[in-house]
């Protein structure tokens, strides 16, 4: 990553990868996908098919096994729908046909990529916004997929930005972030900050301009991974971002 | 991981979202609206002094030859010099990559709010005249508009009326400049040239095998629709312009005793329905002549778009001259009523 006035599109989407020979771009995919997508899938799964926590752990891991055994990415078609749609339904009808199999294995022991904080995503799950005793509408599904999927990049993403803030020994700058941006408090200041750390109230406002704009580009350059062309690419930034008023 | 609360996600993708302006000229004022392809934004140009509508794009050119098209494309619609077209002030790019655009902040009503305050049917007509005019000029610039709709046309606050949100506009032939012609299919750009639509509405678009579609439902013409983008030519806008005429033909909620007869209104129907036509042959070829014809229709006249009966033609002369026929008349049975009175 170098300074970030350039978008950098040097890596192949994760579609691309998927479907290359490369075993080692092959990994990289599914690694990428995992990262992404392993707690939106989990949590969408315990709302949407009501499965416990076992069951439902169960069926995460054993889907992204299926992805690659199936081929499932080689199959996507990026004209009829979006990559976050398309992996919602295959999701669907993996659970599906595995209620009908009903002897469901435990699988997927050796694709698992990332460690996977079954513990923390179950913790999130608290403030879901989906009632599971409910029939809930496609719509509100698909709202909140959109949303954990979201919230799972943006992470990834503030992720990055810490490692990027301390490869540049700015780690103050991202603490100005985390305290400004990512906190739920809502007195927080620029002056306060300023006061907290005993730095100018400039200081505060171009570390946090700084921040953002990395955070930015990063969360660009993880979406344009996910996606399989520009025109996906450019609807899906507008989801991620463009959720202020119309 | 950290996890990110409903609260934090929001403040998150709104702040990430604000346009770093540093190195600019302009200052950032307040968020106005969402339009096609990206944001507007109210900003204040240090330089003149002045407020600006700013748009900026969703995402950074990462396409050294679209950012290109993209700047050759405001300059052509900046050169529409007319005043029912906003033109683009600047364009330039964040450090981020993302490219804005400024144009003047157009104080003032969209037209779908606008006409809730226009009763009179005549009225509403005027302002669709003045539509077509701006569209008219444009396509005489060779520029095809492609999301004409109420949401894209502004009100001003001195009653002028501005067609707004270029940002799917179309190149039809080489400009004046002698900048060579380019593919149809990659001259759309898409940011707003025009855009200070406080409100503007988000373009419906997906990818086809034949181009990408983008126009809103309702507004679209069919060829628009099929992504038939090679082909498009003016009388895709003439569509849209129908549909956008049948919008002020229809009454006010408020309106009940002479609603009735907006709707009923046969001449008024054969230039919506021949404007809108789903074949393109059938539409008007171009705008003067629809726009002819709605002058045609507010004069009392026929119009091309509908053949008339002889009683309806008796009707429309009756109501054309009603007082002088009324006066002849009057005159008539006052001499025949003085011709017997003396006669006997």
């Amino acid at each position: 990553m170098e300074n970030g006035s350039k978008f950098p599109l040097t890596r192949w989407s994760v579609i691309d990868a998927a479907r290359s020979r490369d075993p080692d771009e092959q990994a990289r995919a599914l690694d990428a996908l995992f990262a992404a997508y392993w707690r939106p899938i989990y949590k969408y799964v315990r709302l949407r098919w009501n499965r416990p926590i076992d069951d439902a752990q169960d069926l995460t891991q054993g889907f992204f096994a299926e992805l690659l055994e199936r081929e499932l990415l080689s199959k996507y078609n990026p004209a009829k729908s979006r990559l976050r749609t398309y992996l919602r339904l295959c999701v669907d009808s993996f659970v599906m046909n595995e209620e009908k199999a009903a002897h469901r294995q435990k699988r997927g022991g050796n694709v698992t990529h990332v460690a996977l904080d079954f513990q923390a995503a179950e913790g999130e799950l608290a403030g879901a916004t989906i009632d599971a005793a409910s029939i809930p509408s496609p719509e509100s599904l698909e709202e909140f997929f959109e949303k954990e999927w979201v919230r799972s990049l943006f992470a990834l993403a503030v992720e990055d930005l810490r490692k990027f803030c301390k490869e540049r020994e700015r780690e103050r700058t991202f603490r100005l972030f985390e305290d400004y941006d990512l906190s739920g408090d809502s007195d927080i200041s620029y002056e306060k900050l300023a006061a907290a750390y005993a730095i100018p109230v400039t200081d505060v406002t171009n570390a946090l301009s700084w921040a953002r704009r990395e955070f930015r580009r990063i969360a660009l350059e993880r979406l344009r991974e996910l996606c399989a062309s520009e025109e996906e690419f450019h609807r899906e930034a507008r989801a991620v971002f463009g959720s202020g008023p119309q | 991981m950290k996890f990110l609360s409903d609260k934090a996600l929001e403040r998150l993708r709104q702040r990430a979202d604000l346009p770093n302006l540093v190195g600019t000229r302009y200052q950032l004022l307040e968020r106005v609206a969402r339009g096609g392809m990206g944001v507007v934004y109210a900003a204040l140009d240090e330089t003149l002094g002045r407020r600006v509508a700013l748009k900026v794009l969703d995402v950074p050119i990462a396409d050294g030859d679209f950012a290109r098209r993209l700047n050759r494309e405001a300059r052509v619609l900046a050169r529409l010099e007319h005043p029912g077209i906003v033109p683009v002030h600047d364009v330039g790019n964040l450090a981020d990559g993302r490219v804005f655009y400024t144009m003047k902040f157009v104080e003032g009503q969209r037209l779908d709010k606008h006409v809730e305050t226009v009763n009179s049917l005549p009225d509403r007509l005027r302002l669709f005249l003045r539509i077509c005019d701006a569209v008219a000029f444009a396509h005489a610039q060779g520029v095809l508009h492609r999301d004409l709709k109420p949401t894209n046309v502004m009100v001003g606050a001195f009653g002028e009326v501005l067609v707004m949100d270029w940002g799917l506009a179309k190149i039809l032939r080489k400009q004046p400049t002698g900048e060579p012609e380019e593919d149809p299919e990659v001259t759309i750009i898409h940011a707003s040239a025009t855009e200070g639509n406080p409100t503007g509405e988000t373009q419906a678009s997906q990818a086809t095998g034949q181009g990408t579609i983008l126009g809103t439902p309702g507004y679209m013409s069919p060829e628009q629709a099929r992504g038939d983008i090679a082909h498009l030519d003016e009388r895709s806008d003439i569509f849209s312009l129908g549909a956008l005429l049948r919008f002020l033909c229809t009454p006010p909620a408020s309106k009940t005793d002479s609603s009735a007869k907006w709707r009923r209104d046969k001449s008024l129907g054969a230039i919506c329905a021949k404007a809108a036509a789903n074949d393109p042959g059938s539409r008007y070829s171009n705008v003067p002549e629809l726009s002819a014809d709605v002058s045609r229709y507010l004069d009392g006249l026929p119009v091309s778009a509908r053949k008339e009966t002889i009683f309806e033609k008796a009707a429309r002369f009756y109501r054309r001259y009603t007082i002088p026929i009324l006066l002849i008349a009057a005159y008539l049975v006052a001499r025949t009523l003085i011709l017997l009175f003396f006669h006997r």
